[in-house]
Parts: C-alpha cells; sequence; structure tokens
C-alpha cells in the first residue's frame, strides 16, 4: 500500500499527486514511468513519474481526469492508500549536452517534459520551452517549467492565455531562424506529437517523443503495448516510451489508443451512477 | 455364472474410474472448473487398479519422483492425509500438478497397468488427495529451523521460485521473493485459466510459504527497482535464484498484426485471469468479447485461450495449427476438453495475413493450407504450404499463441551472465549454476517454455546447490563449462 502525501488541483481536470514509495524514488530517472491499481478490482494504468525526491522518499504524479480509473483516483485524499505502485518502468531520457534544445508539452503532456527538460538543463543545455493547452485553465506548471528554461513560450488554442496558436506555430517560427537546435522533445497527445514531428521533419531536427500506448504488464510480458517505429514492431513499455519521432507510425498509436472506447464509456457510466453525480 | 462375473471385473479394471465433469454445452460458457475430482469411494476404487510394482517404472516418469505406489498404497486404506503427506515429501504442489502435469507423457505413460488398459489415474489421485487435505486436514506448519544468518533472494514467484523459495526457509535461510506483477503464482496465475486451475489453489500455495516466513514483496521489478547486483553487493544477500520465466510473446510476423482485436495469448490470458476482464465491468480492465475467434498454435496456451474466448461468449473459435493433431503439444485432456466444448479445429493451416476493416480493426484472416513433408530437427513432420491453397475466414478477433521467448529486462543488467543465442540463461542442469557466481538459474528461463513440474523440479535442485554454496560459498562452474 502507497500513502498518498501530498494532493494538489492543477486544474479542473489535473490532479498533483505525491506519494509515499521510497524505493521507486531510489531508483527513478527523467524519462520513468510507473504503473498503479487502485484497488483490487482496478485496471493498471502507465503514469509518468513528473517529479521525484530521493531523500523524502517520494515520486510526483500529474494525471488528467479521462475515464473511471483517472476519476476515481481524482476522489482520493491526503493520506489515503493506492494498492500496488509498480516502477520506475522504461527506458530513461537520453540526457546530455546537445546544445541548444526545444521541449513541448502540451497539455498534461507538460508534466511528463517538465523532469527531461530539467535533466537537460542540469546537463547544460540551452532550454527554449513550449507549454500549451486548449485554454487557460488547463495549463500548470508555468513557474516550474520557466525555472528550468532559458526561454518560455505559452500557447491556448482558444487565446485566453499567451499566444492564440497550437504549439506547432512558435515551433515552426523558432526551427526556421535559428539554426542552432540540436532537439526537439515533444510530449503530449499523440496528434500534437504527429504534428510536431511533421514540422521538425522540414528541417531535419531530431526528435524525440514519448508514446502512451495502452499497457497492461508493462514489463514486456503482453505486447498490448506494441508501436510500428521505422516499419518495426516495438513494445513501448521496454523499448521506450520515448522514440525517435520521425520514425513513428502515429495513426497505429492513435487507432490502438481507441481500442476500448466502448468499455471505457460503459465503466464511466457504471461508476458516475455509483457515485451519484458526485464526479 | 461366476466366470463371466470374474471376466467383467477384468474388464472393469482396463477401465479408469472418470471424474465427473461439468457438461460441456454449460461449462464452456462459465469459468468454473471442468472436472468435479474424485468422491473418496471413486479414489479408493481407482487406487484399487494400482499394482503396487515392487519396481514401479511410473516413478520413472515422474520429475520429481513422487512416491507413486507409496501414496496410492495409502489412498487404499483410506489413510488420505498420509496419502498427501507422502505426495508432499517430494512435490510442494500437488494440487496444481494434479491437475496440469502432462501425465500422459510423464508417470503415466509408464504405469504398467496402462499395457493392457487405461493407465492409473496418478494425476487425478493426487489431486485427490490434495483437495482432501485442504478440505479436512489441518495445514501443518513445519516447526522453524534454527536460523542460518544467510540471506536469499528468489526473483519470480512461478512455481520454480515458490518451490525455491519453500526448499531455503525450512534450511534455516532468511528468503525474500520479489515478484514483477501485483499477484504471485507466475504462470499459475496470469496464463492457466480458473477453469482449469483455481486461482484459490495457487493463493492457498502462496499463504502457506508466507506461513514457512518467506518475505514477498509485489511489484518488484528486478533489473528496474534493484538489480541483482546490488541485492547481492549492497542489500546483504548470499545468493540469487533467477527463475523469471520465459514471458515474451512471440508474434507470427505477418502483416496485420497491430491491428486491433489481434492480441498475444499473453495479453488475452493475462487480462482475463490476472486482471479478471471476464467480469468487466465489475473488474476494471476491459477485453474484447470476440463472436468470432481465431487462435493459432497447438499448445497448452493456444488451447487455453481458445477456451477463454469461448467463455467470454464467442459463436465460433477456431483452433488453426500448422500440422496435425497428433503433433499437438498441449496436455491431451484438454485437447479432449476443446473438442468436447465446441472449438473448431483447423488442422494442416496456416495464417498468412490479417484483414483489416478499413478502421484499424482485424475483420479476417487468409490462411493457407499445409501438407507434412519430411521429419526436421525435432523429429516431427515438417509442415509445408500448399500453394494456391489461400482462403479467408472472418473473424474478429485473432491471437496468436505461439509460444514465447526470454524477457531480456532482467538478464541485460547482468553483463557477466551468460547467455544462450536464445536470450536464454545457461545454467548447470543438476544445480542451477550460472557464469555469475552467487547466481542460480532454473525454470523455463532455462529451459524455454517447459512444465510446471520441471520447474518446480529446477527449484528444489537449485534449494539443494544453494543450501551447499552457503556453506563454503566456493564457486565451481567447470561443469558449467561444459555446458557452454
Ligand atoms: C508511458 C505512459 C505514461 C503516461 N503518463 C501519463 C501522465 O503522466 N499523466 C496522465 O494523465 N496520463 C498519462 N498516461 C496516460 C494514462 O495511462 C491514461 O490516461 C489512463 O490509463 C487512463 O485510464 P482511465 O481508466 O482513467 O481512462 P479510460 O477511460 O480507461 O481510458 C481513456 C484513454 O486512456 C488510454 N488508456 C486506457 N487504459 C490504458 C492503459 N491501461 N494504459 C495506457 N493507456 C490507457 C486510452 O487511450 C483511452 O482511450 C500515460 C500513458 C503511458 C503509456
Ligand atoms: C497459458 C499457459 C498454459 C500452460 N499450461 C501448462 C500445463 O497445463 N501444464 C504444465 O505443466 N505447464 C503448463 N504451462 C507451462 C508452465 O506454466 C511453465 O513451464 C511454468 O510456469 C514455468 O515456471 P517458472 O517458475 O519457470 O516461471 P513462470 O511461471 O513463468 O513465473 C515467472 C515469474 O517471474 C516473474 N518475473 C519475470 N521477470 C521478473 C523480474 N524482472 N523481476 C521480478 N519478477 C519477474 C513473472 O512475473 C512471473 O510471475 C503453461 C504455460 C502457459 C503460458
Ligand atoms: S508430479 Fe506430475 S508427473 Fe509427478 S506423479 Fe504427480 S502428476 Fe505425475
Ligand atoms: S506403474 Fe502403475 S501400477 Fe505400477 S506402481 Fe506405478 S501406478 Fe501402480
Ligand atoms: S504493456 Fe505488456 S508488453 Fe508492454
Amino acid at each position: 500500500m502507497f500513502k498518498i502525501l501530498k494532493k494538489e488541483e492543477l486544474s479542473d481536470v489535473v490532479t498533483l499527486f505525491e506519494i509515499d514509495a521510497k524505493h521507486i524514488a531510489k531508483k527513478a530517472q527523467a524519462g520513468n514511468f510507473f504503473v498503479l491499481r487502485i484497488h483490487e478490482e482496478g485496471e493498471r494504468i502507465p503514469l509518468t513519474i513528473a517529479d521525484f525526491d530521493r531523500d523524502r522518499g517520494t515520486i510526483t504524479t500529474v494525471f488528467q481526469k479521462v475515464g473511471k480509473t483517472t476519476y476515481h483516483m481524482g476522489i482520493l485524499n491526503e493520506g489515503d492508500y493506492i494498492s500496488d505502485l509498480i516502477g520506475p518502468l522504461g527506458i530513461p531520457s537520453h540526457i546530455e549536452n546537445f546544445g541548444k534544445v526545444v521541449c513541448v508539452g502540451g497539455g498534461v503532456g507538460i508534466a511528463p517534459v517538465y523532469p527531461i527538460t530539467k535533466g537537460l538543463k542540469e546537463a547544460g543545455n540551452t532550454i527554449i520551452s513550449i507549454i500549451g493547452a486548449r485554454t487557460r485553465n488547463l495549463l500548470f506548471w508555468e513557474e516550474k517549467m520557466r525555472k528550468v528554461s532559458d526561454e518560455l513560450i505559452i500557447t491556448t488554442d482558444d487565446g485566453s492565455y499567451g499566444r492564440k496558436a497550437v504549439v506547432t506555430v512558435p515551433l515552426d517560427e523558432l526551427l526556421n531562424k535559428d539554426k542552432d537546435i540540436k532537439l526537439v522533445v515533444a510530449i503530449g497527445p499523440a496528434i500534437m506529437m504527429k504534428f510536431v514531428c511533421k514540422t521538425t521533419e522540414k528541417y531535419n531536427i531530431k526528435t524525440i517523443v514519448s508514446l502512451n500506448s495502452i499497457m497492461v504488464d508493462a514489463t514486456g510480458m503482453c505486447g498490448a503495448c506494441r508501436v510500428e517505429v521505422g516499419g518495426e514492431t516495438k513494445f513501448a513499455c521496454v523499448d521506450g516510451p520515448e522514440f525517435d519521432g520521425h520514425k513513428v507510425d502515429f495513426d497505429l498509436l492513435m487507432k490502438r489508443q481507441i481500442m476500448y472506447l466502448d468499455e471505457e464509456k460503459i465503466a464511466m457510466e457504471r461508476y458516475r451512477e455509483k457515485m451519484g453525480g458526485v464526479i | 455364472m461366476e466366470e463371466k462375473k470374474e471376466e467383467k471385473k477384468e474388464e472393469k479394471k482396463k477401465i479408469r474410474v472418470k471424474m465427473r465433469e461439468q457438461d460441456p454445452l454449460v461449462r464452456a460458457r462459465n469459468f468454473n472448473e471442468v472436472p468435479y475430482g474424485y468422491v473418496p469411494d471413486e479414489a479408493v476404487e481407482e487406487a484399487h487398479r494400482c499394482l503396487q510394482c515392487k519396481r514401479p517404472t511410473c516413478k520413472d516418469g515422474c520429475p520429481v519422483e513422487v512416491d507413486i505406489p507409496g501414496f496410492i498404497g495409502l489412498i487404499k486404506e483410506g489413510k488420505f492425509l498420509e496419502a498427501c503427506y507422502k505426495v508432499k515429501e517430494k512435490n510442494a504442489l500437488p494440487a496444481v500438478c494434479g491437475r496440469v502435469c502432462p501425465q500422459e507423457i510423464q508417470c503415466e505413460t509408464l504405469c504398467l497397468v496402462g499395457k493392457k488398459g487405461d493407465p492409473v489415474a496418478i494425476g487425478n489421485l493426487e489431486r485427490f488427495v490434495a483437495d482432501y487435505e485442504a478440505e479436512k486436514g489441518e495445514i501443518k506448519i513445519p516447526e522453524k529451523p534454527k536460523p542460518t544468518g544467510r540471506k536469499v533472494v528468489i526473483v519470480g514467484s512461478g512455481p520454480g521460485g515458490l518451490t525455491c523459495a519453500a526448499d531455503l526457509i525450512q534450511a534455516g535461510h532468511q528468503v525474500t521473493l520479489f515478484e514483477a506483477l501485483h499477484k504471485p503464482g507466475g504462470v499459475l496465475i496470469y496464463g492457466i485459466p480458473e477453469f482449469r486451475l483455481p486461482k484459490v489453489i495457487v493463493e492457498r500455495e502462496v499463504e502457506y510459504i508466507k506461513k514457512l516466513g518467506v518475505e514477498l514483496v509485489l511489484g518488484a521489478v528486478i533489473g528496474k527497482l534493484h538489480t541483482v547486483d546490488e541485492l547481492l553487493n549492497d542489500e546483504g544477500y548470499d545468493a540469487c535464484f533467477v527463475c523469471i520465466g520465459a514471458g515474451l510473446p512471440m508474434f507470427m510476423g505477418i502483416p496485420g498484426e497491430n491491428l486491433n482485436g489481434v492480441y498475444s495469448a499473453n495479453e488475452f490470458l493475462t487480462r482475463a485471469n490476472l486482471m479478471k476482464a471476464y467480469l468487466f465491468p465489475e473488474y476494471d480492465t476491459p477485453i474484447k468479447r470476440g463472436k468470432r475467434v481465431a487462435v493459432f498454435g497447438g499448445g497448452n496456451v493456444a488451447m487455453d485461450s481458445a477456451r477463454v474466448a469461448l467463455r467470454l461468449g464467442a459463436e465460433k473459435v477456431y483452433l488453426i495449427y500448422r500440422r496435425s493433431e497428433a503433433e499437438m503439444p498441449a496436455r491431451k485432456a484438454e485437447v479432449h476438453h476443446a473438442h468436447e466444448e465446441g472449438i473448431e479445429f483447423m488442422l494442416l493451416t496456416n495464417p498468412t495475413r490479417f484483414i483489416d476493416d478499413g478502421k484499424g480493426n482485424v475483420c479476417g484472416v487468409e490462411c493457407i493450407k499445409m501438407e507434412l513433408g519430411e521429419p526436421d530437427e525435432s523429429g516431427r513432420r515438417r509442415p509445408i504450404p500448399i500453394k494456391g491453397s489461400e482462403f479467408q475466414v472472418e473473424i474478429d478477433i485473432g491471437i496468436p499463441a505461439l509460444g514465447t521467448r526470454a524477457n531480456p529486462l532482467l538478464t541485460k543488467t547482468m553483463q557477466d551472465l551468460k547467455l544462450n543465442k536464445r536470450g536464454y540463461i545457461i545454467a548447470e542442469e543438476a544445480t542451477g549454476m550460472t557464469s555469475k557466481p552467487g547466481v542460480f538459474a532454473g525454470g523455463d528461463i532455462v529451459t524455454g517454455s517447459a512444465t510446471v513440474i520441471s520447474a518446480m523440479g529446477a527449484g528444489r535442485k537449485a534449494a539443494r546447490a544453494i543450501n551447499e554454496y552457503l556453506k563454503w560459498k566456493y564457486w565451481d562452474v567447470s561443469n558449467l563449462a561444459k555446458a557452454i
């Protein structure tokens, strides 16, 4: 059992947990994720380790409420327990001094891009970050991101904060004028990562993305998470989750992500009914 | 008259006492166990078929050398608990082995009675005494042995890891067992379905091992959370037994395999068994309930997948296998059960591609007919495709169940551990010793996919060797060198 030490609502749909998990904190690195199961009947879902504190023995995760499990997590409070927490999983991000790097976080993707940005900054890179969301109150961690970036650009789709644009617009401008950019790291919805890759391809800039395919065991045992990279089948949980974005088949990823749409609806409706309008 | 009666009795002796089973058409729609097991009278009657051979050949067929005439003799006398203890002298998990051992190629194939009729139902009897003990007996917890002060770590809680843990704790060592999943039992819990091996049986065995004092740590992926070197060098463990199974699913490498609706057998069975997706939405994990399902392969994994698909409500389940039924490696009893339940066998058939419905879902599979050619290295006749015989089958779920490979997650963090070409750990057969001092290995990760009882045998041998090693801490791998 793992105790929730801190809960913070980052926006209407995004919540932060700091969880007591000494062993995982000790081993966590930027780019790692973990799997949790809230209770005996629960599903195993993967979430990124958005931050960790080795001294205090805690890991931080930021999740968006999208379905049964994440909505249920939303009603848990400080002091509550999570049944299983398994990690750290996945291959950590490759951190070195590349020179100048652009880090792009879209929506809840801001959380997983943060530890990588921080790592790259600490390794001596010059960092330009772009964070974007549909609207102002879905944005979070602006200050945290600013601290680890040399420049921070904010976009919203509806213009309620920062620039009215999608993240690829400032990205294209940057790549167009600054020929020193060596690497782009982009994490967000699959569709965003796809268009980021389309943009960077034009300039032939290496682009790392983190693939959020559906997972079960997350140890390479089931193949639920399979993705196609460079025409080859890979398991996102053990071969990734980060891959060279220019080689990823995003359309396949998106198709596989909606495989259980019908079942997810049933689960959510049933859960709403059970909770009697609390969520 | 007398003579006739005698003859009839003789005739009857040739036939084993059948275990009563759920009706095939009923059970094909539920997850309850298929056979009911013997009642005491049936067990005694079956036990009387055993000749109590002076030189019992049956024993040679059992990888852990259960004293078969010994325990069957006790059943004859109605001493069921004693019979169970007799089995347990050699086999810590009789309730499991009685149910899942491929007896027809192990103990029972060598039974003398089998020469003239059905061999003695050794597996059924083993299962009977184990269930009897669970129901009637008090589970005896042996007295705690004198602590040796040595610490052993075991990675993987499948049958091999559980057996090794039980043996080592009873030798007085401190034992920690790490398991990657959130439930212990390995394939027994995530792979073999409820209707073949009820999960309470596995849980019971795990409870027993915990009561003996083994520390069980779940959700611990070794190689990620700790490396074996850290455990040995920093955490103070004196030896390590690696028994992580061969859990990497194999796909067929044909077009369309990543379409929605194509599952590896591992994923399909893990969702259904470990995550209890058959109880969705009571349990959160979903699984696609196909109307027309095709499973590819002929082993236990394929048989289990097909029968789970049926129980999830499929109207048609095809078992597509490239050789003929005689070559199927599955347990014979399960092939028979699958037939009874209405699984359609498409033999000498191989898939060539999956067909897309245009929206990313599988809607069919193209297959080709095969014929048997010359025997290959395995001695089985090699199937060869018949040109131009392609045909299509309409399906909405496809499940490749072609076996598994070694998962490199842990082994790639152990640079000084020698692996063979296919990624399996090289270990000495008699001891489990590997090329890395202090590290022993056994089960599927050494042999490739094998059986529950052979993994248990490896766990026991390793426990014995670890016991010796802990006395002297002397690493002699001269025999291993020969194995390489
Ligand atoms: C490596 C990795 C890291 C991730 N990190 C984060 C994170 O930091 N924050 C965050 O909010 N989300 C993250 N996700 C996505 C997160 O796992 C899903 O949002 C979550 O599983 C949804 O579960 P649900 O029951 O609430 O919703 P559901 O209603 O079950 O599903 C909603 C959508 O989530 C996805 N999903 C469902 N089940 C799974 C599953 N078992 N595994 C993966 N995806 C699934 C599907 O695309 C689905 O359409 C990550 C995913 C991966 C693979
Ligand atoms: C569907 C199916 C049906 C089968 N039916 C039969 C049958 O009827 N009869 C029979 O005799 N055999 C059967 N088998 C084969 C048999 O189950 C295996 O041979 C046996 O379970 C092997 O035991 P093991 O201890 O080596 O490994 P496993 O049972 O595979 O257990 C290994 C354990 O190690 C864990 N692990 C892996 N990596 C790590 C890590 N890095 N850190 C921590 N833990 C880890 C795994 O999660 C797993 O729990 C079947 C197999 C399958 C898949
Ligand atoms: S353990 Fe398996 S092989 Fe040995 S006697 Fe029992 S059923 Fe037969
Ligand atoms: S070989 Fe058959 S008859 Fe002989 S002891 Fe073994 S089980 Fe009994
Ligand atoms: S989630 Fe099972 S192999 Fe990746």
